[in-house]
C-alpha cells in the first residue's frame, strides 16, 4: 500500500479537490435555493451543463456562424453564461415554480425534473451525446513544477476561484445586512414581509442567484470536463448524496462536506480505484445509519 | 355484482377486450399489450408507496431491472433443460424484496425530498454493480432470454400462450395490490400519510409500517420486471438506469397518484407514446419532461384523478343537501399534498 508514488498521490488528491469544488458549489446553490424557496433544484445539474455548452457554443460555434468577430472568449463566458442561465432560472421562477410554494416540496421537485429533462432532451437532440472539449484560456495554460507534482495552471485556478466563490458567498449570507435578511426570510417570510421586505421578489432573486452559481460551475467546468448533455445530471447524482450527508440547512456545511467528500472520493482512486464510483454513496448509507438527521443535520 | 368494487368491476368489463387481443392481431399487436401490461404493473407497484406513503421513489429501476436479471440469469444459465418458470419469476421477487429492504431500510430513515435524494443516489450503486458484475451483459444486456413452459406444459415461446400468461399475471397482480390497500394495514399507511403525528400517537410503528410498504412496492416492481424481460426476451442496462424510474414516476403521475386505474392508463399512454417515437431519440426526453412540467402545474391529480373529480363533483351539484363525506367514493381522491 506504501509503495504508491508521492506524484500519483498527489494527483489524484488534487482530482478529488477540484471534483470537490464542484460538488461544494452545486450543493451550496442547492442549500441557498432549498432554504428560501423550501425546492430541491432538480434542473441544477441540467442548468450547470446548458452553461458549460454556452461557453463551448461561443467560443466554438458563434464564429462559425457569424464570423470570426464574434468569438467569444472564457472571461466573458464566466460572466456572460452563469448571467443567461440564471435569468432562464427567474424566467422559470416567475412563470411556473412560484404557483408551486404552498403545494408539497413534491411538485417543486417534478417541475424542475421536468425541466432537467426538456434541457438534456433539447442539448442531445443538436448537440448528440458523444460530446465537445473546449480548451482552457491562454492565459491559464501550461502548468508549474510544485517540485513534488507538476500542476496544470487551469486547475489550480478552478480550485481559487470556486474556493473564493464559496467564501464569499458564505460571507454575503451569513455576515452582510442583506445575508440577514435572506436567513430571516428562511426562518419566517410572513413576519419579514409584514416588515415591508419584498418577500417574492427576494425569493425570485435568490432562485436566480443559485442558478447562476451552478452556471459558474459549469463554465469552469467546460475546459476540465468533456462537455455533454449528462455531463449535470451525473454530477447531480453525487451532490444529492453530498447534500443527504451535509443537510441543507447551512452554507458552510455543503461547502466543507463537498470539499471532503471530493477529497475522500480522490484518496479511494489511490487506494481502491474500484470502489471510486460508489465511495460517496457508501459514505451516505453510513451517514445515514449513524447520524439519520445528516451531519450538520437541521431535518426541515 | 353489488358488492363488488367499482376497480375491480371496471377490470372485469376490460378483460373481454383483452382476452380477444390474439384474436385480433392486427387490432393490438400482443406483444405490444403484454409490454403494456408489463409496464402497468411496475406503475401500479410505484403507485402503491407514492400514493398511499407520500413518499416519491427515485429508485424503482433498481428493483425492476435486477428482477429481470435475476429471471433471465435464470432462464439462460439453465437453457437447454429448462428452468421451471415460475421459480424464476419468484426469485426475481425475492431478489427484487431484498432490495427493497436494503434501500428500504436507509431511505425511510429520512422523509419528502430527502427520501427522494437517497432512493436516487442507492439506485446508483445497484447501477454501477450491473455494470460491473460480468453476468448481466455489461452494456450489452441479456439477450434472446428463453421462456420455458408454464408448469412444464405450456410453451410460452408462443406469443399467444405468453400473452394469457402475462394477462393472467397482471389481474393477479391488481387485485393483490387492490386487496393491500383495503386491508387494514392500507389503511393505517394512508393514517400515516395523511396524519402522522396521530398515527403515532395511536400505537402505529412508522418506521416499520413504511418499510413494509416499500418493500412491498418493491416486491411487484420486481414482478412486473421478471414479467417483462420474458416477455421482451431481453434485459438492458437500460431497466436499471434512471430513466426508468423515471418513467414510472411519469406514468403514475400522468395518470393520478393514488387512484387504483391512474397507473395503468399512465402505462399505456406513455408506452404508446415511446413506441411511436423510438427513433425520435432526445425529442422523446423533451416530450417526457414538458409532460412533467405540464402535469405538476395544470394537473396534479393526473387523467384518472381529475376524471374522478370531475365526477364528483357532478354527484355534489345533483345531490345538495347530501354532506360531502357520505358521499360513495370506492378511491380516495388523490391528495393534493401527498404526505411528506
Amino acid at each position: 500500500m506504501f509503495d504508491i508514488s508521492m506524484q500519483a498521490l498527489a494527483a489524484q488528491l488534487l482530482v478529488g479537490l477540484i471534483n470537490g469544488c464542484f460538488y461544494a458549489v452545486l450543493s451550496m446553490g442547492l442549500a441557498i435555493i432549498f432554504g428560501l424557496l423550501n425546492i430541491i433544484n432538480f434542473a441544477h445539474g441540467a442548468q450547470f451543463m446548458v452553461a458549460a455548452f454556452l461557453a463551448w457554443i461561443g467560443f466554438a460555434q458563434l464564429p462559425l456562424l457569424l464570423g470570426p468577430e464574434f468569438r467569444i472568449n472564457f472571461w466573458v463566458a464566466l460572466v456572460l453564461a452563469p448571467v443567461i442561465v440564471g435569468g432562464l432560472g427567474i424566467l422559470l421562477e416567475k412563470t411556473l415554480l412560484k404557483r408551486l410554494y404552498h403545494l408539497d416540496h413534491l411538485y417543486g421537485l417534478l417541475l424542475t425534473f421536468g425541466v432537467a429533462l426538456v434541457l438534456e432532451g433539447a442539448f442531445r437532440h443538436f448537440y448528440g451525446i458523444s460530446g465537445a472539449s473546449y480548451d482552457p484560456p491562454a492565459l491559464l495554460q501550461g502548468g508549474v513544477d510544485l517540485g513534488f507534482m507538476y500542476m496544470p495552471v487551469y486547475r489550480g485556478f478552478v480550485v481559487v476561484a470556486s474556493l473564493s466563490i464559496c467564501v464569499v458567498t458564505w460571507y454575503l449570507f451569513e455576515k452582510t445586512r442583506l445575508g440577514a435578511l435572506l436567513r430571516a426570510g428562511t426562518e419566517n417570510p410572513k413576519l419579514l414581509q409584514a416588515f415591508g421586505v419584498n418577500i417574492p421578489l427576494m425569493i425570485t432573486l435568490t432562485y436566480g442567484f443559485g442558478v447562476a452559481l451552478a452556471g459558474v460551475a459549469g463554465v469552469l467546468a467546460a475546459p476540465i470536463m468533456q462537455i455533454n448533455p449528462l455531463m449535470g445530471a451525473n454530477l447531480l447524482n453525487i451532490v444529492f448524496a453530498v447534500v443527504v450527508i451535509g443537510g441543507l440547512g447551512s452554507i458552510m456545511g455543503a461547502i466543507l462536506t463537498g470539499l471532503s467528500l471530493g477529497l475522500l472520493e480522490g484518496l479511494t482512486k489511490v487506494f481502491y480505484p474500484e470502489a471510486s464510483t460508489v465511495v460517496v454513496f457508501v459514505i451516505m448509507a453510513v451517514v445515514l445509519i449513524a447520524r439519520p438527521a445528516g451531519m450538520f443535520g437541521k431535518e426541515h | 355484482m353489488k358488492n363488488i368494487p367499482t376497480p375491480v368491476r371496471i377490470l372485469l368489463a376490460l378483460l373481454i377486450p383483452a382476452l380477444l387481443v390474439p384474436v385480433f392481431p392486427e387490432i393490438a399487436y400482443p406483444v405490444f399489450v403484454m409490454k403494456v401490461l408489463c409496464y402497468a404493473l411496475f406503475a401500479l407497484a410505484f403507485n402503491l408507496l407514492i400514493g398511499f406513503t407520500g413518499l416519491v421513489s427515485f429508485g424503482h429501476a433498481a428493483f425492476f431491472g435486477w428482477a429481470g436479471y435475476t429471471t433471465g440469469i435464470l432462464m439462460i444459465r439453465f437453457s437447454p433443460a429448462g428452468f421451471p418458470v415460475e421459480l424464476a419469476i419468484l426469485a426475481g421477487i425475492l431478489v427484487a424484496t431484498a432490495i427493497g429492504w436494503l434501500i428500504g431500510t436507509l431511505a425511510i430513515r429520512r422523509t419528502g425530498i430527502y427520501f427522494s435524494m437517497i432512493t436516487l443516489a442507492l439506485s446508483q450503486i445497484a447501477y454501477f454493480l450491473a455494470v460491473q458484475v460480468g453476468w448481466t451483459g455489461g452494456e450489452d444486456g441479456m439477450q434472446g432470454i428463453p421462456r420455458g413452459k408454464l408448469l412444464g406444459l405450456v410453451d410460452l415461446s408462443d406469443d399467444n400462450n405468453m400473452y394469457y400468461f402475462t394477462l393472467g399475471v397482471f389481474v393477479l397482480g391488481f387485485l393483490a395490490i387492490h386487496r393491500i390497500v383495503h386491508s387494514p394495514f392500507g389503511q393505517s399507511l394512508k393514517a400515516l400519510r395523511d396524519n402522522a403525528p396521530r398515527a403515532v400517537s395511536l400505537g402505529y410503528d412508522t418506521d416499520r409500517c413504511k418499510l413494509y410498504a416499500f418493500m412491498l412496492s418493491a416486491a411487484f416492481a420486481g414482478l412486473a420486471g421478471s414479467l417483462k424481460a420474458l416477455v421482451l426476451q431481453l434485459s438492458a442496462l437500460n431497466d436499471v438506469m434512471l430513466s426508468t424510474s423515471t418513467e414510472v414516476l411519469l406514468m403514475t403521475l400522468l395518470g393520478g397518484l393514488g387512484t387504483s386505474w391512474g397507473p395503468i392508463v399512465g402505462a399505456t399512454l406513455v408506452v404508446s407514446l415511446q413506441n411511436y417515437l423510438a427513433e425520435l431519440g432526445g425529442v422523446v426526453t423533451i416530450i417526457i419532461g414538458l409532460t412533467f412540467i405540464v402535469c405538476v402545474s395544470f394537473f396534479r391529480r393526473g387523467m384518472v384523478g381529475e376524471w374522478q373529480a370531475f365526477l364528483q363533483r357532478r354527484t355534489t351539484k345533483r345531490q345538495r343537501n347530501v354532506p360531502l363525506d357520505a358521499l360513495p367514493h370506492d378511491t380516495a381522491p388523490a391528495p393534493e399534498t401527498p404526505g411528506r
